[in-house]
């Protein structure tokens, strides 16, 4: 049974998702869908306790072995996103009850249930699997998955949202395909270690660095890469509540897994990178969007939007430590993902808990006034996350912070930290707008007294105490971060 | 010339890539930027399968008198990149329906003017 685990990641919910269609209840799929998320959680935390201290995963699907059939392989890294995107999966899906049945329509339900399970068996399948082609499928079946989830928002702007994440989303996974195409023709196999294997022999590196510049827009696009972030501000702010802490906290981080795995495990070679200059050029995008998009975070009127906006910010700390480069900035990367996920899964849940008892399909800065009294609990609960997003000590965005500030220091870039300082104070701008609107300002009508249900709050309240307990007890997130990147330095770069 | 010529099949992949590309981003109907859409992604399957073909080669199923086969692995892998085209289109299709029910037009700049309006009353 154990050693089945690594298939049973991506089965769980891939079967649940058929079998909630043929039953057509909502109240069948929210218990399944609740089920499978926890399954997955203790499946991931099962694979992540196999692996630790250096060990790898490969699973063999169908029995064909690697390289010739898919493999399936789990190390440090895979194992922490794997956790990540399934305790969020495991704290969202039960918040989805109250929530779903407040936004979407009678009819629909059951079929949000199974679109919200085929998108965790795609970023699950994503993060685990160890085939180029197959990673395409699982982006893709995620992604289907995510677009319908956003189509069901309940303002018809989600519609355009939605066909909007569609069209870029869909150039991004082709021109992840194409670049996929381009290394089959150089190598002759799909298997990632593999492929990392043969290419360290290819001597012509012009259609090389041609998959390598495809891959990078590709998953630019699905990461939401400065300037390639266009899809996201709408594709958040317009979704249903459930949808947007679930998206949030995950979508983003899985396409980022790519990019580290493709970088430092498949790209390996020296020589493809001493070329170009693609620290440089991650360095001055992530810098451009810690500080652009976070500016913008502070003149927007929406809240749901400035969080969004706050979100293209924070994939700028993530893929900075991509672009410094060495074991803390890395660390610091990773556990990013974590923690950023956390915090703002934490936030659109609240969020959600707010735009179900203000009863309104819209959140604005005006809408909000107040909140302070006529949801204290809420309130104080968003203020913590809100700390967290940023990076006070005692919260998991500091954690991030320290790491990447440490590892600029390392390379002697002090200009860096004074741009994370920067972006930190912006933050509080934003932030500040926020609880300004709750506390400083005399309650609207748009808010009724009194806190929503415990459905809502419970994960609410559990997802913004993660991002204080991530702050304070680092054993798990730091280490398996330093694990992943210790692993990923170690694969042959430098 | 030969050069050129010998390489037909790429040409003919980057032309139907950029023109998709280009459909994508110029036209505001958004039935067309789907019709771009499936271009690009039409170039990705030929991009896989020209190469997997060898002049004079075979099937891959072993018989006396054959010694080159095709690569049949591209066409597997484009059968299913094709099912999950097809899949993209049918839903972005779909979505198109919504937003015509939704908002009266198909017209990327009618559709961002009542967003607009819309916008503009609520301030």
């Amino acid at each position: 049974m154990l050693e089945q685990l690594p298939a049973l990641q991506v089965v769980l919910p891939l079967i649940a998702a058929p079998l909630i269609v043929l039953v057509g209840r909502a109240g069948f799929g929210w218990a399944a869908a609740s089920l499978v998320s926890w399954a997955c959680l203790a499946v991931a935390i099962g694979l992540a306790t196999r692996v630790a201290g250096g060990g790898v995963i490969s699973y063999a699907i169908g029995s064909w072995p690697p390289p010739w059939g898919i493999e399936y392989r789990v190390d440090a890294l895979s194992a922490f996103v794997l956790v990540l995107v399934s305790l969020v999966a495991a704290i969202v899906a039960p918040y989805a009850r109250r929530s779903v049945a407040a936004e979407i329509e009678p009819d629909r339900r059951y079929l949000f249930y199974a679109m919200y399970c085929l998108c965790l068996a795609g970023l699950l399948g994503m993060v685990i699997t160890g085939d180029a082609f197959n990673l395409f499928v699982f982006l893709e079946i995620s992604s289907l998955a995510t677009y319908v989830l956003i189509a069901l928002g309940p303002q018809r702007k989600a519609l355009v949202a939605s066909y909007q994440y569609l069209l870029l989303g869909t150039v991004g996974a082709t021109f992840y395909v194409i670049g996929v195409g381009l290394l089959y023709l150089k190598t002759g196999t799909l298997n990632l270690a593999d492929m990392a294997e043969r290419l360290r022999a290819v001597e012509e590196l012009r259609p090389v660095l041609a998959a390598l510049a495809f891959i990078t827009v590709g998953i630019g696009l699905k990461l939401a890469l400065f300037p390639l972030h266009a899809w996201l501000p709408n594709a958040y702010a317009y979704s249903p509540s459930m949808v947007s802490a679930f998206v949030a906290a995950t979508g983003t981080k899985v396409s980022v897994y790519v990019l580290l795995r493709y970088y430092f495990t498949v790209f390996d070679p020296a020589p493809l990178f001493e070329t170009l200059p693609t620290r440089e050029l991650f360095i001055a995008l992530s810098v451009a969007a810690m500080i652009v998009a976070s500016l913008v975070a502070v003149f927007e009127k929406d809240v749901k939007r400035l969080f969004a906006y706050s979100s293209v910010a924070q994939v700028g700390y993530i893929t900075l430590g991509l672009g410094v480069d060495n074991l803390s900035s890395l660390t610091g990367s990773i556990v990013h993902l974590l923690n950023h996920g956390v915090t703002k899964g934490a936030i659109f849940l609240l969020l959600g808990a707010v735009a179900l008892r203000s009863g309104s399909v819209r959140l604005t800065l005006g809408g909000i006034a107040g909140l302070g009294r006529r949801m204290p609990l809420t309130s104080f609960a968003l203020v913590i996350a809100g700390l967290s997003l940023i990076g006070i000590p005692g919260t998991a965005g500091f954690v991030t912070k320290w790491y990447l500030i440490v590892g600029a220091l390392d390379l002697g870039l002090w200009w860096l930290v004074g741009a994370i300082a920067l972006s930190s104070l912006i933050a509080v701008a934003y932030v500040w707008r926020v609880v300004e609107a709750a506390y400083l300002r005399e309650p609207s009508g748009a808010v009724p007294a009194g806190e929503a249900p415990a459905g809502l709050l419970v994960p609410a309240f559990l997802m913004t105490a993660l991002c204080v307990y991530f702050g304070l007890e680092t054993s798990f997130s730091v280490a398996g971060a330093r694990e992943a990147a210790e692993l990923l330095l170690s694969g042959g770069r430098r | 010339m030969s050069e050129v010529a010998a390489h037909f099949s790429y040409w003919v992949t980057i032309f139907l890539m950029v023109a998709g590309m280009y459909i994508l981003i110029a036209r505001g109907n958004l039935m067309k930027k789907l019709i771009g859409l499936a271009t690009l992604q039409t170039s990705v399957y030929l991009l896989y399968i020209a190469p997997g073909k060898l002049i004079g080669g075979t099937a891959p199923i072993y018989a006396e008198g054959f010694a080159t086969y095709s690569n049949p692995l591209p066409h597997v892998l484009i059968l299913t990149a094709i099912v999950v085209g097809v899949a993209t289109l049918a839903l972005g299709l779909a979505i198109v329906v919504r937003i015509r029910e939704a908002y009266g037009s198909i017209e990327e700049d009618e559709i961002l003017a009542k967003d607009r309006a819309e916008a503009g009353l609520e301030d």
